[in-house]
């Protein structure tokens, strides 16, 4: 079942919507509490986070480095612009693959669902360009995964 | 059916994947293409000849100016760098579901 959704809006946004069977303070931990950030936020298979900075308040920064099996590596860097406990986080990121990716602002609402949580995330970017160059992004990683799969059947 | 290893090899340089973003939003000519770069015209003209030999643009005669746009398997290309988002996204929210349960275990069992 899947019980994501993802789609773009206009020429700049990015909306993905997710519900989970835990309360919102703890979907809310789960995005800001760096030893529960490094068992989940890992992408495709064979990645893992060894550095996980995140200082949850208004103005802290935030770090994430990611690296795999095979020595390749990127990481993220990011400030809080705005948290409300529980219910919102707002931050700017960029992806440093070495070179800086502009700004992506990300806007992230956790809303009590029934037993659960309503998880809504609004990502702004700068033009329609770099959009496309971020959903690019993910298709590389994709594509990286499935070339270490093929690697493992050859 | 279009050559997929030529798509991949097309796809695997970051100028052209840019320049596929560009032709997203619309029919584009040489000039216009090039100018964000800080790229010759002949290096952009390269890199265009490489994406319609793997089908993913195609040219128009418009007089003098030959504007590129995105062809069906450019189009696909941009569904699928879509397509991969969503499968990263899916794979940590689940691994998320995870972490959430044992969370949840975890807090059970102080209160106990």
């Amino acid at each position: 079942m899947s019980k994501m959704t993802l789609k773009t809006e206009g020429d700049t946004h990015v909306i993905v919507t997710r519900h989970f069977a835990a309360p919102p303070e703890a979907v809310y931990r789960a995005h800001t509490d760096p030893k529960l950030i490094q068992k989940w936020l890992l992408g495709p298979e064979g990645w893992t986070m060894p550095v996980c900075i995140n200082e949850a308040k208004p103005g802290g920064k935030f770090r994430y480095e990611w690296t795999n099996a095979k020595g390749q590596g990127f990481h993220i860097t990011g400030e809080y612009l705005e948290l409300q406990l529980y219910s919102k986080l707002v931050h700017i990121e960029r992806m440093h693959l070495p070179d800086a990716t502009p700004d992506n602002r990300v806007e992230t609402r956790f809303d009590a669902d029934g037993n659960g949580t309503l998880m809504t995330m609004r990502m702004t970017l700068p033009d329609a360009q770099t959009r496309a160059g971020m959903l690019a992004t993910g298709m590389q990683r994709g594509m990286e995964a499935s070339y270490v799969r093929l690697e493992g059947m050859i | 059916m279009h050559d997929l290893d030529g798509a991949f090899s097309a796809l695997a340089d970051p100028t052209r994947r840019a320049i596929l973003a560009r032709l997203a939003k619309g029919e584009a000519t040489v000039n216009e293409l090039a100018e964000p770069f800080e790229m010759t015209q002949p290096a952009i003209s390269q890199h265009l000849k490489v994406l319609e030999a793997a089908g993913l643009i195609v040219r128009r005669v418009d007089g003098t100016k030959r504007p590129r746009r995105l062809a069906k398997a450019g189009v696909e290309a941009m569904d699928q760098w879509l397509g991969a988002l969503r499968k990263a996204l899916e794979k940590n929210y689940d691994r998320l579901d995870e972490v959430l349960g044992g969370m949840e275990k975890h807090k059970k069992g102080e209160k106990r």
